[in-house]
């Protein structure tokens, strides 16, 4: 049963909807400030695309909701749980509700495909039925459009079938967020809005909140619900993606040139 | 520049720890649930079995040389029928392991340094991690544990092929029946010769595995580091395997093998 969302004291009002929330976040390596102050809510069922440039702390950030890095200061909460607090069983379990794709894809590259799906399925679900897992593995190709794939090598595969079937390794757990790290980087930009549509079908589907770093304006215009911009370790810009359009900012602007 | 010696020392400490911590992660991991038995057995296939052609020829030509080089100075001083016990004890106790598992250093060591070198550049651990699979009992715990098992049977596949090696070489100039050769050979070694060298391999085995683990599993993101990681794997798996085996034969000694 999943443990109750306990709303501990933070700085500003905290929704109940909110399935993440940060305050005043900050992470470095060694002498080098990642992050500063790093405040951010993520709502249930919306898609909240971070922009910004290279080096900024964008992976970082998401890096930091999975305790794939741990954060210096502050306080994050996951489902309402302060990450930093979780035992390991805890974070285990709350590692399984959240979803992460790689900017790489990640693919275990000496598993096929069928083997990198069933990976979750028989370690996290601990699912054995070879049927049951045919059915799942051929559902969720399905859904991400690649059902031939099953039994090719990651290396066989194009970068777009990469990023589609790291994804559907992802979404076969049914997480409740999903983290995309630079979904559509190295793509041409066709492929790009295959997966930026995909993302979108993934949130209707599934109804999964999800945070998406990018720097593709284009996957930006079609997967955001709500935009923030980082710069130097700080967020510097909130809004929907026509408002950050329109921002008369000049470092703002800069990300929407062609 | 006063400093220097201080931070290299720093480092040198902060490795140990890591190398200490990461043990800990690996025994911790050996006794839980859901062990990897089909990881294990494919990783015993790809170390032990795929290491049979290196580890078999290397074998078979230390016994052949061996016999060649000693064969003048024993006929000089009368003793040729000495070299298949010379050859019987100096395989089995001392050069087997120790060849053998120095070649696995390089062999397996820096495969396994190398491959999960790539897969962290890659994020391939980390995706595992983030997935709740437990990536030190699907990785590290089957490579060690294989390595353990494995070792000590590639060795005394060598040592086995080091006796034909050296029957080749004894008849190359003399003619001895094979009865002759193996009885003279077998009727000098005993337990005490075979077993203190058999628990010698599972340290190298240990050995071997867990330096290719540590360093992979620990190298930085960047592409150089999976170079950086199957190097540094072999040059301190070979110092681990140096140092066991001056430590084994102290030990041997003092209990009188």
């Amino acid at each position: 049963m999943d443990e109750p969302i306990q709303n501990k004291k933070v700085d500003t009002p905290q929704d109940n909807s909110d399935v993440i929330t940060m305050r005043h976040i900050a992470k470095s390596f060694g002498d080098n400030a990642i992050l500063k102050d790093i405040n951010m809510d993520l709502h249930k069922g919306e898609n909240l695309v971070i922009l910004g440039k290279s080096g900024t702390g964008k992976s970082v950030t998401i890096k930091l909701i999975v305790n794939l890095l741990e954060y210096d200061k502050g306080e994050l909460k996951v489902f309402g749980d302060e990450v930093k607090d979780l035992s390991e069983q805890e974070l285990k379990k709350l590692r399984t509700r959240v979803g992460f794709l790689f900017q790489s894809a990640a693919l275990y590259d000496s598993m096929t495909v069928r083997e990198n799906l069933e990976f979750p399925l028989k370690r996290i679900l601990k699912i054995k039925d070879e049927k049951e897992l045919e059915d799942r593995i051929k559902e969720v190709l399905d859904s991400v459009g690649l059902p031939d794939a099953i039994d090719k090598m990651p290396s066989e595969l194009s970068g777009g079938m990469r990023k589609r079937i790291g994804l559907a390794r992802t979404i076969i757990l049914k997480p409740e967020i999903m983290l995309y790290d630079e979904p559509t980087t190295g793509l041409d930009p066709i492929t790009s809005k295959e997966i930026s549509e995909l993302i979108m079908s993934m949130q209707e589907k599934f109804k999964i909140s999800s945070i998406i770093i990018t720097h593709d304006i284009a996957c930006a215009k079609i997967t955001a619900n709500r935009m923030m911009v980082m710069d130097k370790g700080e967020f510097v810009a909130e809004g929907t993606f026509e408002e950050l359009e329109n921002s008369s900012d000049d470092f703002i602007k800069s990300f929407f040139k062609l | 520049m006063a400093n220097a010696p201080a931070a290299s020392y720093k480092g040198i400490l902060e490795e140990a720890g890591n190398q200490v911590l990461f043990m800990f992660r690996f025994f911790r991991n050996i006794f839980r649930f859901d062990f990897e038995w089909e990881e294990f057995i494919r990783q015993c296939y790809m170390i032990g079995y795929k290491s049979f052609p290196l580890v078999g020829i290397t074998g078979f030509i230390i016994g052949f040389v061996i016999t060649l080089q000693s064969e003048p100075t024993m006929k000089a001083f009368g003793a040729e029928s000495f070299i298949p016990k010379m050859v019987a004890i100096s395989l089995i106790r001392e050069i087997c392991p120790v060849v053998i598992a120095l070649i696995c250093a390089g062999k397996i060591s820096s495969g396994i340094g190398a491959e999960l070198g790539s897969m962290q550049v890659s994020e391939q651990i980390d995706a595992m991690e983030v997935s709740g699979a437990n990536p030190v009992q699907y990785l590290v715990v089957t490579r060690i544990l294989a390595c353990i098992i494995m070792i000590p049977l590639l060795t005394l596949m060598a040592d086995a092929l080091g006796f034909a090696g050296s029957y080749l070489g004894v008849n190359l100039s003399n003619h001895v029946s094979p009865q002759l050769f193996f009885s003279k050979a077998f009727s000098s070694v005993e337990f005490g010769d075979l077993l203190p060298a058999f628990f010698k391999t599972i340290f190298f085995g240990f050995a071997i595995g867990f330096i290719g683990c540590y360093k992979g599993y620990n190298s930085n993101r960047g592409t150089e580091s999976v170079g950086i990681a199957a190097n540094s794997a072999v040059v301190n798996a070979s110092l681990w395997i140096i140092v066991i085996d001056g430590i084994a034969v102290q030990l041997t000694n003092a209990l009188g093998y």
